[in-house]
């Protein structure tokens, strides 16, 4: 099974994250990167899938240059190969342009199952999956806390099946489907692999290929900020909460607090 | 005045609020008009619609724009895209409105915009972003303008409106129907709002202590109609189910009120919950972050303070 796993670099959460001035995008010199929290249960669950079915997995992320470092953690997780989609006509892409360039470059690089995160902690739209699904016309499988695909039938590189439990408000559903499919998953569905010294060694070695927009056959023209279908009109920093009230408890702490939610009218 | 599509969120035939408060920020900017998707419409639904400014409501209640993930509902909306040229079209932004919305916006080649907490005249959005700390206000500039807004960001006013009925018929294609819902499992969850949309959420964290412990979190949520919800360092331990942990790999809330009981207020959290009107906090460490962004704060043990505010609230009503 040729499984690829979609990964992103964001900012740290734990430092400042900025917006740039100028253009108005994510200012990535102001933070360390780091590889999207919820991506790290992508890349293991694309492995799990892959132990137990057999295939190959293939990290794919679209970033700037310094983005290769979210590849090599991926890889020394345990994944075989990568590419990385890499050009300056990609950058301040929206959710609509990213998906469409992911999109083209999965339909060149083949794919059995496309493995990603549900949302980024720095966008976090948590619509990407639902935007690939739909650009390549495959069954959306998404919010899932569970995987399970039918090794007999996985193993003929088409046709094979798929079933998910899909997260909802009111408990799950269960979802089954076809291959080829888009996955996305949620926190807890496994506990994902610190790499071994061995894996980071093997990672140095590990095939990358870098792509272009034309290398991908990405039309130009649906890429980058100035192509966007959404733009930020400003932004500013937030401005701070106005102190509140602290008190310490002296055996009326609930009471005082009770009065505070009646002067707010909450009871 | 210019129809914009609101997507109803509906639950076993009742109307959610979100749809509501929807209808509510919608009637400022143009003229509502619903759109039902899936089994269990009403004359009560419909009602409750006209109640709340709908002039249009649009019914698709076929099963097949149910049994299969999300795609049939983007089809409809575009269908109705394409019939009525709105002005826009908003949705709840819930996990799976804003799939629908984002499937939809390549259906239609138009902008979607997420998370939004405020719409003002010209359809500028304003959204909160990178755990609450930058203020954004954005726009679309391609397209007919999809908007996801969070439950709880405009107060429900009531208008009525004409509710003229309209049904649609929706032929959902071969590729939406790819994804096949076989079955859904309901967890238990008692009688407490949802999450997402809940006007109080009270919260337990590390503080806790223990998953028994949680019943007090519970009590003090039960005697204010509010929703529990519990920090990742509460669900990692393992003493409250995940799917209530607010943060920034959980849910994100927009309550009018939210009371974080033994909760330090790391970023992680903070991100899932910065954005609530008011917020109560109670931690035994002075230092805790959580009290910068409190409006009120008890230094004290949760164990002490949470059973003697549920007694007070309890005593008050």
């Amino acid at each position: 099974m040729n499984i690829v796993v979609c990964v992103k670099q964001v900012p740290d959460t734990a430092t400042e994250r900025k917006l740039r001035s100028d253009d108005k995008t994510l200012d990535r010199d102001a933070a360390d990167g780091v590889i999207n929290e919820l991506c790290e249960y992508a890349v293991e669950e694309a492995l799990r899938l892959k132990e137990a079915h057999g295939g190959e997995v293939t990290v794919l992320t679209m970033g700037p240059d310094k983005a290769s470092d979210t590849i090599r953690k991926a890889l020394a997780m345990g994944a075989d190969k990568a590419v990385h989609l890499v050009d300056d006509a990609l950058h301040g892409s929206d959710a609509l342009g990213t998906s469409y360039a992911l999109a083209q470059t999965l339909k060149k690089i083949g794919f059995d199952l496309v493995v990603l995160g549900s949302e980024s902690t720095d966008a976090r739209t948590g619509v990407l999956a639902a935007m690939l699904a739909e650009r390549l016309g495959v069954p959306q499988l998404t919010f899932a806390n569970k995987v399970e695909v039918d090794p007999s039938a996985a193993k003929a590189g088409s046709g094979g099946s798929i079933a998910i439990q899909r997260v909802t408000d009111y408990g799950y559903d269960r979802v089954e489907a076809s291959l080829p499919a888009v996955v996305s998953v949620v926190e807890k569905i496994n506990e994902p692999r610190y790499p071994s010294f061995k894996g980071i060694m093997a990672a140095k070695k590990k095939p990358v290929e870098k792509l272009g927009v034309a290398d991908a056959e990405i039309d130009a023209s649906q890429v980058g900020l100035a192509n966007s279908w959404s733009e930020v009109a400003d932004f500013a920093a937030a401005p701070p909460r106005a102190a509140g009230t602290i008190v310490k408890d002296e055996g009326d702490g609930g009471a005082k607090t009770a009065d505070f939610l009646a002067s707010k009218k909450f009871v | 005045m210019s129809e914009i599509l609101v997507l109803v969120e509906h639950v076993e035939g009742q109307v959610k609020k979100v749809t509501l408060e929807l209808l509510t920020l919608a009637r400022k900017l143009g003229t509502p008009s619903a759109v039902w998707a899936g089994p269990g419409y009403s004359p009560e639904a419909k009602a409750r619609l006209a109640e709340h400014g709908a002039e249009k409501i649009y019914v698709a209640d076929s099963a097949d724009v149910n049994d299969y993930v999300v795609a049939p509902k983007a089809e409809l909306l575009a269908q109705l895209v394409s019939e009525k040229s709105p002005a826009a079209v908003f949705v709840a932004a819930t996990a799976e409105a804003k799939e629908i919305a984002g499937r939809l916006a390549i259906k239609i080649d138009s902008g979607v915009l997420t998370d939004v907490v405020g719409v003002e005249d010209g359809l500028v959005a304003d959204q909160s972003i990178f755990g609450g700390g930058v203020n954004v206000r954005s726009r679309v500039t391609k397209g007919t303008p999809i908007v996801a807004v969070r439950p709880n960001a405009t107060p429900v006013e009531a208008a009525a409106g004409a509710g003229a009925e309209e049904q649609v018929s929706v032929a959902v294609s071969e590729t939406a129907r790819s994804a096949r819902i076989v079955e859904r499992v309901k967890e238990e969850k008692g009688a407490r709002p949802e999450l997402t949309e809940a006007a109080i959420v009270v919260s337990g964290g590390r503080g806790v202590g223990s998953a028994e412990n949680f019943s007090i979190i519970e009590k003090l949520a039960d005697s204010l109609g509010a929703a529990v919800g519990a920090s990742r360092a509460a669900t990692d331990a393992g003493w409250y189910p995940h799917q209530f942990q607010v943060g920034q790999t959980g849910k994100t809330v927009s309550p009018q009120l939210y009371i974080a009981a033994g909760i330090s207020g790391a970023i992680q959290h903070r991100a899932g919950m910065q954005t609530a009107k008011t917020i109560v906090a109670i931690n035994k460490d002075p230092e805790a972050p959580i009290f910068e962004l409190a409006d009120f704060g008890v230094v004290g043990d949760l164990n002490q303070v949470v059973p003697q505010l549920t007694d007070e609230v309890a005593k008050r009503k």
